[in-house]
């Protein structure tokens, strides 16, 4: 058991979680009557491929992908014991790269595309509030079964007449 | 200059959009010249890039000039550009006709939705058309687009922007239909999101090819692992719930036929095509056709299985409506069976694949052609019922025209387009060995013959409709134009007929119909260029 | 529905942990998204996108923070189409919800509240510490857009501090008032212009004849190295995209609290 735990939830429980939140959002999505809760379960659903996104771009033991200028700092230190030979020095370090080790950072593209992937959902969220606040003037409830109904009640009545 | 033509097909209608955000709501009249220069411009655009293509193959365009391998101006030297560093826009011979086709179908509704534009949308007509640019920023990105996190952010685009215009519509089923389209469409991008996610994390990259160059690498190795597949099937189902596909389809009826016409002119014939392409798309450039027919054969059986069921219910469904545009909502449907069906047929010679890639192209402007004859009909004689059709052909004989043209094309009748996309679709089933999808086809053309002689049988012959449906007073500007008929024996034809704004593109889609048929060896020769290289 | 509903999700639950099975472990600093693609010999078969972003980005540009570089330079179009997204969601919101004119909707409070900071004392309390607060978030925000190369921050997260300044003032007081210092016309107005900044950039580098949004090519415009040209450009597009996330942020508020009458809030 304790192996079990250890080989295969642990290294993978992040997308363990995110595959159960999906599921829960798809459900609430699906099967639940109240447009809002169909709406929170949408919301749900989206933050679940946030949570998978970010999950790909971890590395253990990383800093946030922000690097700091060290170069400048390293020469002006060297430029003060080095009054001599300027020139030759100066070239050098115009020339001379600095390092940097991707394994320390992490990375930085799953953010941006989740950055992209939130907004998404703030304006679909939005939009999607709209419609209900617009279902809500027209129907008067929010059960999805009610307004159905409403609908093939006016539905029959137009096919009478 | 020449070299800029690829963004400028998107950024002209985005720009076009931004001017009538700032000045439209002080003067409602900017609005269509804005959107026509904005459009024309992009269609220059298409014109400048296909003519590239096919004289030097595909045009690639590197936003912010992050071309792989070019050495770009570092710090301390030149640093070399990694593959997929930037985005890449990609122009080929399988989407250069695309981009045409989305140019002239926004340029015929733009011209269609004078006035009635701002007779459907009121005081929000300057929202209506900066929604109805964005939309066209958006389609034209999306067939562009070489990136494939780009095509999430620019299906987004769209999606947003067609909610509104159909929840724009007073029709209260609309706004549901508009609520369940935001569910479906969300949960579909989401699924493709995430199957982009799937392949991030086992290439690494997100160029499309470059995520195929790495998972072809060593035959297949990183190809065959499990995500990858799981990728596949997450990006195909997500594509498929955004192109109604069979069992997926449910939101498309009630969304179509309940918002305004203008919008679904525009929405119908593009959105569900550019979802095929964009799946054609995935499987060509992303995930390669021998991965897909060679590796995972038994794949496409069953996707074309579906496909059939697709046809046969779309047919069936479209027999039971009795609202024009709710049949031909439903004829959408088995449409996009057909399509996905020919482009999963893989026949060696890859016939059905282009036959789909061509019949995106015919479908395009016959649904068009319906569509708007179905505005007309709702609006010049306040027509929604294939009942109320009757006597049509005496009342407004133009439009019918048009009508019929649309109807053949549908049906497949010879000159038009939908005859030969169903012979290159049917070539392409025969040589993979799917007969079931050949026999589909043909109970489906039947039963478009059924359905639309039924409606000519009624507008030919029926009783004349009811009067009170007087509209004269509409298009007292159009009075004074002629309209290449004679109008001397029937005086009052003008009156009843639609005016030169509706005429104009309608006549346009049946002349590009009937042209499509005839130069279809050509254009299809021109699409295999790319898709049987 | 229900039922519908169990296979769908139990579906897509088990098609996603058939995946999990053969992903990288969590935090593996050498997984094919951070390091690279590799073959089962070990060979490695490409670079991933992200570690010649990490190595790439101080050589390219002088930003030390990677995200925004990625975000407003290398993958620019993405964020200029996701602001779009943002621009269309705020005009799908004013095309489906708002009403022109309409009846005078009641009030929910008594007219005689609308002054503030008088009247009963707990509007006292709200009111002088809005009054306090506002500006803090506000200069707050403009740090957030303007520190985006160097710290967490740029320009949406900006914007919607900005949008939540204006969003409190609704809440705090009523929507009039905000609305007075942020009317419809300037909001939408400035959804806009902030896209049509960011694109601006793009298309004044192609006067330059170089590709859309290649920041380099402003280096004469700006007086600067082509690096620190992309530096100060992305500086302008964050700016454009707080323009338009701030506008709509609170389009968004204003027609959602008040049905779309911009009358009454909350």
């Amino acid at each position: 058991m304790r192996e079990f735990l250890e080989q295969s939830i642990q290294p993978y429980f992040n997308y363990w979680v995110y595959v159960i939140l999906m599921m829960i959002g798809l459900w609430a999505t699906i099967a639940k009557n109240n447009l809002i809760k169909k709406l929170i379960g949408m919301s749900i659903f989206q933050t679940a491929i946030i949570l998978f996104y970010v999950s790909v771009g971890v590395k253990k033991d990383s800093k946030i992908p922000i690097i700091p200028h060290q170069v400048e700092e390293h020469h002006a230190a060297e430029d003060g014991n080095h009054a001599g030979g300027h020139g030759e020095h100066g070239a050098k370090r115009v020339t001379e790269k600095h390092v940097i080790e991707p394994d320390k950072f992490a990375n930085p593209l799953p953010h941006v595309l989740m950055l992209t992937a939130i907004v998404v959902g703030v304006s679909t969220l939005g939009v999607a509030l709209a419609v209900v606040q617009m279902l809500f003037k027209e129907f008067g409830t929010l059960e999805e079964d009610e307004i159905l109904a409403q609908i093939k009640t006016a539905d029959s009545a137009s096919l009478d007449v | 200059m020449s070299d800029q033509l690829p963004i400028i097909i998107v950024l002209a209608p985005l720009f076009g959009a931004l001017i009538i955000g700032l000045v439209g709501s002080r003067d409602h009249r900017v609005c269509v010249p804005v959107v026509l220069v904005a459009l024309l411009t992009s269609l220059i655009a298409v014109i400048g890039t296909l003519t590239q293509v096919l004289e030097t193959g595909p045009v690639d365009y590197f936003v912010g000039g992050w071309e792989p391998g070019k050495m770009a101006p570092g710090v301390h030297g030149p640093v070399e550009i990694a593959k997929g560093f930037g985005i890449q826009l990609r122009v080929d011979t399988l989407n250069g006709f695309l981009l045409l086709a989305i140019a002239i179908v926004s340029i015929f509704v733009s011209i269609f939705s004078i006035r009635r534009a701002n007779q459907e949308a009121a005081s929000k007509t300057p929202q209506f058309y900066t929604l109805y640019l964005l939309l066209c920023v958006g389609l034209f990105g999306m067939t562009i687009t070489g990136d494939a996190f780009n095509l999430f952010v620019l299906v987004e685009v769209t999606s947003l922007t067609s909610y509104a215009l159909i929840a724009m519509g007073r029709n209260r089923r609309g706004t549901m239909a508009a609520f369940n389209y935001i569910l479906m469409g969300t949960v579909g991008a989401s699924f493709y999101l995430l199957g982009v996610g799937y392949l991030y994390l086992k290439t690494g990259s997100l160029n499309m090819e470059h995520i195929q160059e790495v998972l072809s690498a060593n035959d297949f190795e990183i190809g065959r692992s499990k995500p990858v597949m799981v990728a596949f099937v997450l990006i195909m189902v997500g594509i498929w719930i955004k192109m109604a596909f069979f069992p997926l389809y449910g939101w498309l009826p009630n969304a179509y036929s309940y918002c305004p016409s203008t919008s679904s002119c525009l929405l119908a014939p593009l959105m569900t095509k550019i979802s095929v392409y964009i799946m054609i798309r995935v499987m060509l450039s992303v995930f390669g056709w021998e991965w897909i027919f060679i590796e995972y054969a038994g794949w496409s059986d069953a996707v074309v299985i579906l496909a059939v069921i697709a046809i046969l219910a779309g047919s069936t469904l479209a027999l039971a409506q009795r609202e024009l545009k709710k049949m031909l909502c439903y004829l959408i449907v088995a449409e996009v069976g057909y399509m996905v069906g020919g482009a999963w047929l893989g026949d060696p010679e890859r016939w059905g694949m282009s036959g789909a890639v061509y019949h995106i192209l015919a479908d395009a402007f016959m649904t068009l052609c319906l569509f708007l004859c179905a505005g007309i009909f709702a609006k010049k004689a306040n027509a929604t019922r294939i009942e109320d059709l009757s006597g049509m052909f005496k009342k407004m004989p133009l439009t019918m025209t048009g009508f019929v043209v649309g109807a053949l094309a549908m049906i497949g009748i010879p000159p038009t387009c939908g005859f030969f996309s169903k012979f290159y679709l049917i070539r392409g089933g025969i040589e993979g060995g799917h007969w079931e999808f050949v026999i589909a086809l043909i109970i489906s053309s039947l039963v478009n013959v059924v359905l639309f002689f039924r409606i000519f049988e009624i507008a030919f012959f029926g009783a004349k409709p009811a009067e009170g449906h007087d509209h004269a007073h509409h298009h007292d500007e159009d009075d004074h134009s002629s309209n290449n008929q004679d109008p001397i024996d029937e005086p009052t034809l003008l009156e009843r007929e639609a005016p030169l704004r509706s005429l104009i593109p309608l006549f346009g889609t049946a002349a590009i119909i009937i042209l499509l048929g005839v130069y279809n060896g050509q254009i299809v020769e021109w699409i295999r260029l790319t898709i049987k290289p | 529905m229900k039922w519908i509903a169990l296979i769908a999700v139990t579906l897509t639950g088990s098609l996603l942990l058939v995946g999990v099975g053969d992903f990288p472990e969590w935090g593996d600093a050498h997984s094919a998204a951070n390091e690279g693609p590799k073959l089962e010999s070990g060979e490695q078969i490409a670079t991933a996108v992200s570690q010649s972003f990490l190595t790439d980005t101080d050589e390219l540009t002088q930003v030390p923070n990677v995200v925004t570089a990625v975000l407003a330079d290398y993958r620019g179009y993405d964020t200029m189409f996701e602001t779009v997204v943002i621009f269309a969601a705020g005009l799908a919101i004013f095309a489906i919800l708002r009403v022109f004119g309409g009846d005078e909707v009641k009030p929910m409070r008594a007219p005689e509240d609308d002054t503030f900071c008088e009247g009963d004392h707990s509007r006292i309390i709200i009111g002088t510490t809005c009054k306090l607060l506002i500006p803090i978030i506000q200069l707050f925000a403009l740090y957030v857009i303007a520190h985006g190369h160097h710290s967490p921050g740029g320009g949406f997260q900006g914007g919607v501090i900005m949008g939540a300044s204006f969003i409190l003032l609704a809440i705090a007081r009523d929507l009039k008032s905000a609305l007075d210092w942020f009317s419809e016309k300037t909001f939408m107005r400035l959804a806009s212009v902030g896209i049509l900044i960011y694109a601006g950039f793009g298309v004044l580098c192609q006067f330059f004849e170089r590709n859309f949004l290649d920041y380099g090519a402003l280096k004469t415009v700006m007086f600067s190295s082509e690096q620190m040209a992309r530096s100060y450009a992305m500086l302008g597009v964050e700016i454009g995209v707080a323009f338009t996330v701030t506008a709509i942020m609170f389009a968004i508020y204003a027609n959602l609290s008040s049905r779309g009458e911009l009358k009454q809030g909350l």
